[in-house]
């Protein structure tokens, strides 16, 4: 039996480099025994001294993050049980920290959840009350920690509350802040903590007001705050009151049933109208503003109540933008995720990309107007995201009325239509896209319309080549519309 | 009315705004002048005997409301005893609580007294005290008033850690009936708008010099549903959770079982909270953004519209999937063992790690702490082979025997039975 003291208990420096002396000098974990300073020796104590420290092994980093949590763990037997494990990892088992199943890891795993709770409880449940010294205010805390955390958590109260002057007080350790630098002394008692503070009553009232007795569940309370830590939390001492009380209060509010309103209820003092807008229900948009006939339009489709089920769903309806008596009238499939949450037409990445396009074709902004086929989005959810659906047939047609007053009041000399869905919307029926591109087809009122992609197809073109070439085309497109119109 | 009268009355009227969350923030401590800290993870200082955290100082500034929402204590018409707070008053109690380690920083929220816009400046006003006027490094939840003036919810993001609307109910038609004065078109822009703004603030903070990045509600946006005060069923309340998730990117969106309160509206007489549906909701909610599941296949483990109120929702799908078991704990790939009952996330991780150096085996379940009962008929190990996955009463043996459970049963004969 080799017995290695170590100077304190939760030293993770000293055990490493006793450690470092047995595991060169090839003493098996049966032979080593370890103790704190101040303990008493075991039955077996070894009388051999322990070996000194040789070159360093190379150790796995999880064995190292674990071995400095599960050290502060109050069983006497981590020490032996951390340097089982490192045997083990050094004779044969490299991967060993990866299996989780393993009895040993399993207990260090254990152990280092202790402790990580014992530290979180500490952050938790410790409660300050505030002194008055000579030398000013200081909060002063009496905690009883499970664990050997006492000088590992000290940091976190540092940062937390590195403006004030405090004392921490445990059965085994005492630490002092004075705003400048940490102490630490030998432990302490209860009765070095004051017992009670002027706050103490509010919290206690917040804590019994924040409670619904319609819901007591003592038992998912005690879980997680357990009764131990009770003794030394004041608003702990309402719990019984509390408990008592609940269900006479929830059953009095049950029987009491609805009570009758108020003969004065609260007023509004300035609070504007709602913002709820009827429908205006100009159907032969009369209005002589075309920008006014365009509003009223939009504002009719979005109060109807007739709206297919994702539109519902939707944010906002999107509807077109541009100037009235634009002689380009664009129109794509539906709003994306970003128009809808903007509640503006191409403002997504397919949006900028036309935005860069019509740059490039020189087609003066001023004279476009851009607007969809279906105006609210269409889409699947799939966690973080909303996939875009593609709209179908009966869709198109719930909206196509409403394109056909948009282009009424709009009255473009050519409409665009990009893609599959503004083509059939435009021309009434379903045609090849990629046959009727850069041709001419009526539309309605006899209105041509030019067909070309929608822009979010060039981003989904898989290599740069392609994309180029295909982006060029659709340039040209532009280019040529334009042209037909200028 | 003293301040001790005050904080019962407005802490009494912020109560059912289950959330508490004090998580995800940026990390800040008070080590360069100021008080307080947030290092990632929330802390729950204390639990009340309803079992929820207390996290954070939850109040209302004032409990004066014009909208009459018929679920809210604090509606227009309800009799409740009113209180207002100052703002310093707000403040001090904040800070004392906090100094006292009680507390990881504030949730306030109000009721709409004057204005949306004049309310929304109450509410920043007391974030930027305590921000600026005291160094605040703790956490700060904003309640955010739909209507509020743009510049006002720039100020609030700037202060505050996180900002919430609350849906309050799954659909426009009901909200319009319970309340009023809401809208829930106008409570979707709003969350998109947050939604935009959040995510620009990170862009920026990615991106360009991080010290210049505007800083916006860095722990996100959430919000509230309550369960049982309309009609709504578990896969419309779903619908609406999934399609706020995808489309607004929130943190949370939090279940509220209605609550009896002290003053209940005629149009909601008060009943017994549905607590173990508000709890299978969670579970649901839990599954829709760590297991891969759709929101499909959760109410498939239901039947018409509702989860199962007996089983928690994975082992209600899994009963209903039994041909997709038994899964191999030595072979199957992640997705597979996520979807088996009784195994966590974190239990699936370990047991990946732990198979590529030896072979799993049901005692090694055990030490990870996993119900072998739960487990064991929908898995495969050397030394394990089910024979109850296609036993008639295989749901009867998997519901627990807890009193949760217990329970939770008289309402599932009368829903099912």
């Amino acid at each position: 039996m080799i017995a290695t003291v170590l100077p304190g208990p939760a030293d993770l420096g000293a055990w490493r480099s006793a450690a470092r002396g047995l595991l060169g000098a090839g003493v098996p974990p049966e032979q080593a025994e370890w103790r704190v300073a101040g303990d008493a020796p075991g039955l077996f104590a070894g009388d051999a001294a322990p070996p000194a420290a040789t070159s360093p092994f190379h150790v796995p980093r999880a064995f190292v993050a674990l071995a400095e949590i599960a050290i502060r763990h109050r069983d006497p037997e981590r020490f032996a049980l951390l340097y089982r494990v490192l045997w083990r990892l050094t004779h044969g088992e490299p991967a060993l920290m990866q299996v989780a199943t393993d009895a040993d890891i399993v207990r260090l795993e254990a152990m280092a959840k202790a402790v990580r709770r014992d530290a979180h409880k500490m952050h938790a449940f410790l409660r300050f009350r505030q002194v008055e010294t000579e030398a000013g205010v200081r909060h002063v805390a009496w905690f009883e920690p499970e664990h050997h955390i006492e000088e590992a958590e000290a940091g976190f109260f540092v940062r937390r509350f590195a403006g004030l002057r405090w004392s921490i007080v445990t059965p085994r350790r005492t630490v002092h802040w004075d705003g400048q630098e940490l102490r630490f002394g030998p432990g302490g008692r209860r009765q070095d903590v004051p017992p009670d503070d002027a706050v103490e009553p509010l919290w206690r009232a917040y804590y019994a007001a924040i409670f619904n007795p319609a819901r007591l569940k003592p038992g998912a309370m005690r879980a997680e705050m357990p009764r131990k830590y009770w003794r030394n939390m004041p608003e702990t001492a309402e719990i019984p009151r509390l408990i008592a009380d609940a269900p006479r209060r929830a059953a009095e509010m049950v029987a009491r049933g609805a009570s009758l309103p108020n003969p004065n209820p609260q007023k509004p003092r300035h609070l504007p109208p709602p913002s709820h807008v009827e429908p205006d229900m100009d159907l032969l948009d009369t209005a002589a503003d075309p920008k006014e006939a365009l509003a009223a339009l939009a504002r009719e489709l979005a109060g109807r109540n007739d709206l297919p089920d994702f539109a519902r769903r939707a944010t906002q309806l999107v509807f077109g933008e541009g100037p009235p008596g634009a002689p380009l009238m664009f129109v794509g499939e539906q709003p994306g995720d970003e128009e809808d949450i903007q509640g503006r037409p191409f403002v997504g990445p397919a949006g900028r990309l036309l935005d860069r396009a019509l740059a490039e074709a020189e087609v003066p902004r001023g004279e476009t107007y851009v607007t969809n086929a279906v105006k609210h989005f269409k889409f699947e959810p799939r966690g973080k995201r909303r996939l875009h659906q593609s709209p179908d047939a009966g869709d198109i047609a719930y909206y196509r009325p409403f394109l056909l007053r948009e282009i009424g009041i709009v009255g473009p000399r050519l409409l665009v239509a990009l893609g599959a869905t503004a083509l059939r919307a435009l021309a009434g029926k379903a045609l090849p896209v990629m046959k009727t591109r850069g041709t001419l087809v009526e539309g309605p009122e006899g209105l041509p319309v030019f067909t070309t992609v929608h822009p979010s197809f060039l981003l989904r073109v898989p290599d740069e080549e392609a994309q180029r070439r295909e982006y060029a085309r659709f340039v040209d497109d532009l280019r040529a519309a334009h042209a037909r119109v200028a | 009315m003293d301040l001790r009268q005050k904080l019962e009355i407005l802490a009494d009227a912020a109560k059912y705004d289950a959330s508490c969350a004090s998580s995800g923030t940026t990390r800040r401590d008070s080590t360069r002048g100021g008080l307080g800290s947030t290092e990632g993870s929330g802390i729950c200082h204390a639990y009340a005997p309803d079992g929820r955290c207390i996290s954070l100082l939850k109040i209302l500034l004032t409990n004066a409301c014009a909208f009459d929402c018929a679920y809210c204590i604090n509606r227009a018409s309800s009799n409740v005893r009113r209180a207002r707070f100052t703002v310093e008053e707000v403040v001090q109690l904040t800070l004392d609580f906090y100094r006292r380690n009680a507390i990881e920083g504030l949730f306030l929220s109000s009721g709409i007294t004057r204005s949306p816009d004049w309310t929304m400046e109450q509410l920043v006003r007391v974030a930027r005290t305590l921000r600026e006027d005291h160094g605040f490094q703790g956490y700060i939840h904003l309640k955010t008033i739909p209507d509020a003036s743009p510049e006002l919810v720039e100020q609030a993001g700037r202060y505050a850690d996180r900002l919430s609307i609350n849906i309050e109910l799954p659909q426009a038609q009901t909200l319009k009936q319970l309340a009023p004065e809401k809208d829930l078109p106008a409570i979707c822009r709003a969350m998109g708008g947050l939604r935009l703004r959040i995510e620009d603030a990170k862009d920026a903070a990615r991106t360009a010099r991080r010290a210049a990045a505007p800083r916006f509600a860095p722990a996100g946006q959430s919000t509230q549903m309550i369960v049982g005060a309309d009609a709504s069923d578990d896969a419309t309340i779903l619908t609406t959770a999934t399609d706020l998730y995808a489309g607004y990117r929130l943190r949370r969106v939090y279940y509220s079982a209605y609550s009896p309160i002290p003053d209940a509206s005629r149009v909601l007489p008060p009943t017994a909270p549905p607590l173990v549906r508000e709890h299978r909701l969670y579970q649901a909610d839990w599954l829709l953004r760590f297991y891969g599941f759709s929101r499909e296949e959760i109410m498939a483990g239901g039947e018409r519209g509702m989860l199962d109120l007996a089983l928690d929702p994975k082992t209600a799908w899994a009963l209903k999937h039994r041909a997709d078991f038994p899964v191999d704990l030595n072979r199957a790939p992640r997705e597979r063992l996520l979807r088996v009952p009784g195994l966590g996330a974190k239990t699936v991780d370990r047991l990946i790690a732990a198979r590529r150096h030896a072979r799993i085996r049901l005692e090694d379940l055990a030490r990870l702490r996993v119900s072998i009962a739960k487990v064991a008929p929908f898995v495969v190990t050397d030394d394990h082979r089910p024979r109850l996955l296609d036993a008639g009463d295989l749901r009867d043996r998997l519901i627990p025997a807890t009193a949760f459970a217990h329970a939770a049963r008289p309402v599932q004969m009368s829903l099912f039975g």
